[in-house]
């Protein structure tokens, strides 16, 4: 008999933001997956027309409660960039410190309370701290010591306040740092102690041909500079980024959608950045993810959880050696002049590529923004990666089924709310 | 495991977390409560505003003896109307802090640290029904008006809480310490 089903989830759970989902089954085929997102437009872009240059960051910032450093980085670097300046030393350390925290305080919540739960059974991370609640303790306090770099350095935990144009306005002492060193060594082994407890979940057998688009660096794992590489042969600077990528308007979502050109989705966030750096990760890092099962090359998405651990061990990893090496600078900031130019930035959010370019006139105005979000990045791949693994998990009951479909959504951490500047599923099945 | 209920042997730590977001209308009310309560500072008292992002809220508590927390809420009330839930005593019903697009709320954190055992021994929720919670609205007429007698609750229920010796005994559940 021919079938039809739908997969309907109305409202994701466990995402940032307004989202919904609908897979529509004939048979044995997939007709149509859509990842709706109906947060509403928020007209970032437009917003920062007519603003000067220095208002960038933290007008930005305000995107995402989750990653507004990657929304400064990104800004600033694109200032930086037209400005023709460059920041080096002690301050572009004090960067990557503050990107550590940002890195640990947003991929612990979503190991430990937003993924977690899916590969135990668990309905959400309050159930699960009902039988596991020394594992949600140590998620929470990993989580806080993330938040704790980025207040000690950005001013608060939330839309940090101290980053600008150029540098910070006040940057700490070393005194001031030393606190971090003890609780970042405590974090350091909750860290490993993660990737071990993740290794041990259960991963559903799906490997896929991505595209996998991160930044590239000479000698680091990336967060703020580097080129842009792909396993597949791309490999452009940052101001190239628009001559490979487009985006485009589909009728079901506010967000944009982006592709390369002839060449279609790819994928942005933890998996690319470890597929194409993982020599670039430290010695403890690389050793914690072979002990875990995984190799150099990770194609099963569901994996990701399990290399995000491993990210969080980096991050605490770097932190340790930014702290240890920190000499404050003699200036928190780098004097610029604005000009007439165009800026590109292109930093490493903790789901992914973030891009920003800005068009400033003589006095620093903002004539025009554009910014990129990762999920908007990664919206076209989530959707074919559901077509696939729907393809070949037919035979599961409908609950479990749609269970599954969210779980391969949350393997993207989608951040909605960057998107567009809450998430629903449908699944439809029906009678031809 | 539990030990005892015993008396305090210092005064007791209190923290009045004032909710929400400055941007978004009536779901302010939890800061400019907040922001009232601190021009007139009273002893033991700690008044913090918050975003009210759940893990964070769960970090604030830790290692007080009691907490006050206000916070706007949609149940479906007139707007301004005034509720006090004694938490751990009742559930707390859907607050709706208006505006987070977050996984985790008030509501939440308020279950997680009921599973894990770490709700503080004292924790009173006030919420403020609100009609807006629009981008840059500022507080609805119905709310403002709200917002001196919610100033004058708290600093009531935190008095009683500075005064006790003992953490134990708290009034049932929905009965204001004050006369309304």
């Amino acid at each position: 008999m021919n079938t039809r089903r739908t997969i309907k989830v109305d409202s994701l759970a466990r995402v940032e933001g307004e989202g919904a989902l609908s897979v529509r089954i004939r048979g044995d085929r997939v007709v149509d997956v859509q990842l709706k997102i109906f947060e509403p437009p928020r007209f970032f872009e437009a917003l920062l027309r007519g603003r000067a240059y220095r208002e960038a960051p933290d007008m930005t910032a305000r995107i995402c409660g989750i990653c507004p450093v990657a929304y400064q980085m990104s800004a600033v670097h694109a200032m930086e960039d037209a400005c023709g300046i460059r920041v080096d030393g002690p301050l572009r350390a004090l960067r990557r410190l503050l990107y550590c925290g940002e890195w640990i305080a947003s991929h612990t919540l979503h190991v430990y309370m937003l993924h977690a739960p899916d590969f135990l059974g668990y309905a959400d991370a309050i159930q699960m701290a009902r039988d596991l609640p020394e594992v949600v303790q140590r998620g929470l306090q990993l989580k806080k010591v993330g938040n704790a770099i980025v207040a000690l350095l950005g001013g608060r935990e939330i839309h940090p306040i101290n980053v600008r144009v150029g540098g910070f306005y006040k940057v700490p002492t070393r005194r001031d740092l030393a606190p971090l060193a003890e609780r970042l060594t405590w974090a350091r082994a909750a860290a490993l102690e993660t990737v071990r407890w993740v290794a041990t979940l259960s991963y559903p057998k799906f490997e896929q041909d991505y595209e996998f688009v991160a930044l590239r660096h000479p000698n680091e794992y990336p967060f703020n500079e580097g080129r842009l590489v792909s396993n597949k042969g791309l490999d452009i600077a940052i101001h190239e980024y628009e001559t490979h990528v487009v985006e485009a308007h589909v009728a079901h979502s506010h967000a944009l959608q982006a592709v390369l050109k002839d060449r279609g989705a790819y994928l942005v966030g933890p998996l690319a950045r470890y597929n194409l750096n993982f020599d670039r990760l430290s010695p403890l890092a690389q050793e914690a993810a072979r002990q875990a099962g995984l190799g150099p090359v990770c194609r099963n998405p569901f994996q990701s959880i399990l290399v995000r651990s491993v990210e969080i061990l980096y991050a605490c990893d770097e932190a340790l050696r930014l702290l240890a090496s920190y000499e404050p600078p003699e200036h928190p900031a780098v004097a610029l002049v604005p000009r007439a130019a165009t800026g590109y930035g292109c930093t490493e959010a903790p789901r992914g590529l973030l891009y920003h370019r800005y068009t400033l006139d003589e006095a620093g105005t903002i004539l025009d923004a554009k910014i990129v979000p990762p999920t908007s990045q990664n919206q076209k791949r989530i959707e074919q990666d559901l077509a696939h693994f729907v393809a070949q998990a037919l035979a599961l009951p409908q609950e479990q089924l749609t269970w599954q479909c969210e779980q391969v959504i949350r393997n993207y951490d989608p951040c909605i709310s960057c998107a567009t500047h809450f998430l629903r599923l449908h699944v439809a099945r029906e009678d031809a | 495991m539990t030990a005892p209920p015993s008396p305090l042997l210092r005064p007791p730590r209190v923290l009045v977390l004032g909710v929400g977001h400055a941007c978004r209308g009536d779901d302010a009310v939890g800061l400019v409560v907040a922001q009232r309560l601190q021009e007139a500072p009273l002893d033991g008292v700690t008044v913090t505003p918050t975003a009210g992002e759940g893990t964070a809220l769960l970090a604030l508590w830790h290692d007080t003896d009691a907490v006050v927390l206000v916070d706007a809420m949609c149940a479906g009330a007139r707007p301004g109307t005034l509720r006090r839930f004694a938490v751990g005593t009742e559930p707390l019903p859907a607050l709706c802090s208006g505006v987070s697009t977050h996984a985790f709320g008030v509501a939440e954190a308020i279950a997680l640290a009921r599973a894990l055992r770490q709700l503080p021994p004292v924790l009173v929720v006030y919420g403020v029904e609100g009609e807006t919670f629009e981008t840059g609205a500022g507080l609805s007429a119905a709310v403002a008006a709200v917002v001196p007698q919610v100033v004058a609750q708290v600093r009531q229920e935190v008095l009683t809480l500075t005064a006790r010796s003992t953490l134990h005994d708290l009034p049932p559940a929905g009965h204001a310490p004050s006369a309304r």
